[in-house]
This record gives C-alpha cells, sequence and structure tokens, in this order.
C-alpha cells in the first residue's frame, strides 16, 4: 500500500544551473560577434578613406530610433522579471507583450532601411556594388549588410523566445519560484541590446 | 538552491538606468557630429563600453549576481579585449 500510494515527482528545476548555461552559451554569442568587430576595425583601418565614404550613406536618425527601441525594450523585460517575482502575471505579460511590440517595430525600421539600399542598388553582390564603389566601401557595406543581419536574425529569435515565455507565463508554468526561463529570455534580449549598442556607434555615428 | 531568496530589483532602477542609457546614445551622437579628428572613434567606443557596462550590471543582474559569474563574464570581455589588442599590434607594428 506504501508503495502505489506514494509517488516521487522528479524535480528537475535548478535556477543557478539554468543562468549559468546561458551565460555560457552568451559567451559563444559574444565571441562569434566580437570576432566580426575585429574583422571590422581591421577594414576600417586598412580603408579609412572608403568606409569614411560608405558610413556617410547610413541614415543617422533610423539608427538613433531603433537604439531608443533597444533599450527601452531592454528596460521593460527587466522589469517583467521583477513583475514575476511580485506575483503581478498580468503587469508581466504586459511587460512581454510591450517588448515583443518594440522588437517588431525595430525590424520594420530596419527593413525600410534596406530597402532605401536596395532600391539605390547597394546590396551583397549588386552591380552598382561591385563595378561603380571602391574596394574597401564594398567591405563596409559586406559587414554592414553581415552584421546587422545576423543581428536582426537575433531579434527574431528573441522574439520567438519571449513568445514562448509568454505562453508558460500565461499557463503559470513561470511564476516567482520558477522564473529561470524569463530571466534566461531576458539575458538574450539584454545581449542583443548590447550588441546594437557596438553596431550603432560603429556603423552610423563614425563617419 | 531555488529556495535561496532572489534579489527583487525595484521598478524604479531600470527607469533610471533607461534614462542613463538614452542620453549617454544622445550624448555619443553630439560628439562624434564634433570634428575630433581620430578621437572621435576612441569617444564614441568609450560611450558604447559605458552603456554595455550599464546594461551588464543591471538589467543583466550581474550586480546582485554571485562572484564567480562575474569573474566568467569579465574574462570573457579580457579575451575579446585581449585578441583586439593583439589583432592591431600586429597591424600596426609589421
Amino acid at each position: 500500500m506504501e508503495n502505489s500510494s506514494h509517488t516521487v515527482v522528479h524535480d528537475h528545476y535548478d535556477a543557478e544551473a539554468s543562468k549559468i548555461g546561458m551565460w555560457l552559451f552568451i559567451f559563444t554569442e559574444l565571441l562569434l560577434f566580437g570576432m566580426l568587430f575585429v574583422i571590422y576595425s581591421v577594414y576600417r583601418f586598412m580603408n579609412p578613406e572608403a568606409f569614411h565614404l560608405a558610413a556617410e550613406e547610413l541614415d543617422t536618425f533610423i539608427g538613433a530610433v531603433n537604439t531608443i527601441i533597444l533599450l527601452v525594450s531592454s528596460m521593460t523585460i527587466a522589469m517583467s522579471t521583477t513583475a514575476i517575482q511580485k506575483g503581478n502575471k498580468r503587469f508581466t505579460l504586459l511587460l512581454l507583450v510591450i517588448t515583443v511590440i518594440l522588437g517588431i517595430v525595430f525590424l520594420v525600421n530596419k527593413y525600410f532601411e534596406w530597402k532605401v539600399k536596395f532600391d539605390h542598388g547597394i546590396f551583397p553582390g549588386s552591380e552598382m556594388l561591385t563595378q561603380t564603389l571602391s574596394q574597401g566601401e564594398i567591405l563596409f557595406f559586406g559587414l554592414y549588410f553581415i552584421m546587422t543581419g545576423l543581428h536582426a536574425l537575433h531579434i527574431v529569435i528573441g522574439i520567438v523566445f519571449i513568445a514562448v515565455v509568454m505562453q508558460k507565463v500565461a499557463k503559470r508554468k513561470i511564476h516567482a519560484q520558477r522564473s529561470a526561463l524569463l530571466d534566461n529570455a531576458g539575458l538574450y534580449w539584454h545581449l542583443v541590446d548590447i550588441i546594437w549598442i557596438f553596431l550603432f556607434p560603429l556603423f552610423y555615428l563614425l563617419t | 538552491m531555488s529556495d535561496e531568496k532572489k534579489h527583487v530589483v525595484p521598478y524604479r532602477v531600470y527607469v533610471i538606468v533607461l534614462i542613463a542609457l538614452v542620453i549617454l546614445t544622445l550624448l555619443s551622437i553630439g560628439i562624434t557630429g564634433i570634428e575630433l579628428g581620430k578621437y572621435t572613434v576612441a569617444g564614441a567606443l568609450i560611450f558604447a563600453i559605458v552603456k554595455s557596462f550599464l546594461v551588464l550590471t543591471w538589467f543583466m543582474h550581474l550586480k546582485y549576481d554571485k562572484l564567480y559569474i562575474k569573474l566568467m563574464v569579465g574574462f570573457v570581455f579580457a579575451i575579446l579585449v585581449v585578441t583586439i589588442v593583439v589583432t592591431f599590434l600586429d597591424y600596426l607594428y609589421r
């Protein structure tokens, strides 16, 4: 009788281990983008004039707007980690919705920014790029598309990650005592923010 | 381990950090607009480093994390800095 009535529930939850796992993943991301920044710096060092000319093509205003959007979205997801600890489910969800909306607005801005470049004939492998621009300018735009493109892909993944977290918060699978997944979504989103903090001055401000 | 008391950060801390980040962004736009020659790159990078420090410390909760996590993060950033410095030593003195 004792055997049948007593079921052991295995509880695989370790917030600290989850956090370490997320940080280890973030380190690989930092090295990935870090090496791209090294490539950027070396090419800039070798082609200062071309990088100066090419960077003038980028719209500082739209870059600045996107910077502010990402910074605000980082604040809202950081606030949601406080809201869940306070047991305020509705406010947590509201903050996550705002974060996702801001992420989408960022991508829409990015779409229009890239569209202007495409309309001017500037895209990887385009005739305009390879025929009329200098080697340095080709390198600048190559890095611009690779680095902002890879960053935009991270935004898309972040939005999906947050959407999964929202569903779990709604179903009460994530709550004050089990918030590791929400905390990790926050860490990921902040990483994407930090990468943009460096992309913005390097591509848009330094002309 | 999961019974450990978690540090709950007040909302206003995040608002203050955001305001600081926005001000630093606007300052960095302002400073790169001025003709500073070769110091423009250094100026823009210093602003970016300060901003990412704020994000890491408060948004990413490193301020409230255990020492070994802080050390790990510091170590990885140190590797990045060393890589960049060594690369440039190579390009500057070859």
